[in-house]
């Protein structure tokens, strides 16, 4: 899992019959450090995040999981919304 | 905040066996990892239950890094600054769970005491 950024979403009228009623979010990956790495990618939503926030998401047919017993056709999925982290690395503690 | 290029130097220096540049982000074998942080996350899904969320560095032989961060499960009790192995794969780590069907892609299965490496 990766933390990320939701900083916007995706709007497709036109989708996979299975996609229906799911939330697409697009998301940033942030580093420990808070910023940004990686690129954007396009996540389902299965917790109910919203633009702005901080959240994590899961990688694989792993998204899928939460709409069981739905077969929805992801590869990524936002699976909560993070409320802190802290980083400690050795040296800077 | 700022750890200056050091991070672009990683991705590069971890290329192993010519992966593309996505697996080679998130590799799917058994890794070593060093414990880096922790994560709170009140609204998480319900699989997750009691579950502690840490955020862990893959580590070479020699302790530097390689590749991204991730955030990990963990189901073996690790705390900060502990070497530890990681699964990246859906499977293993719902199984480090104890949840079959949760949304996980990476947990931590083991605290590593020490490795020796004979060459």
């Amino acid at each position: 899992m990766q933390i990320a950024k939701v900083i916007g979403d995706v709007v497709a009228t036109m989708k996979d019959k299975n996609l229906n009623g799911i939330k697409l979010m697009l998301l940033q990956p942030l580093d420990p450090d808070g910023k940004a790495t990686g690129r954007t990618l396009v996540a389902v939503d299965a917790i109910g995040a919203g633009v702005g926030e901080t959240v994590f998401f899961v990688r694989g047919k792993e998204a899928s999981f939460p709409f069981h017993p739905v077969e929805v056709p992801a590869d990524a999925g936002i699976v909560g919304i993070v409320d802190h982290w802290d980083v400690e690395r050795p040296g800077t503690a | 905040m700022g750890r200056g290029t050091s991070g672009d130097s990683v991705e590069r220096g971890f290329s192993p066996r010519g992966l593309k540049t996505e697996d080679r982000r998130r590799g799917t074998e058994l890794q070593l990892a060093r414990v880096i942080g922790t994560v709170v996350a009140t609204q998480k899904h319900a699989s997750f239950g009691g579950a502690k969320l840490l955020l862990v560095q893959p580590v070479a032989l020699d302790d530097s890094p390689r590749g991204t961060a991730l955030l990990a499960v963990d189901s073996v009790g690790a705390g900060v600054n502990e070497k530890v192995l990681i699964v990246m794969e859906g499977r293993a780590a719902g199984e480090a769970l104890g949840r079959k069907g949760a949304p996980v892609d990476a947990a931590i299965v083991g605290i590593v005491d020490h490795v020796d490496v004979h060459e």
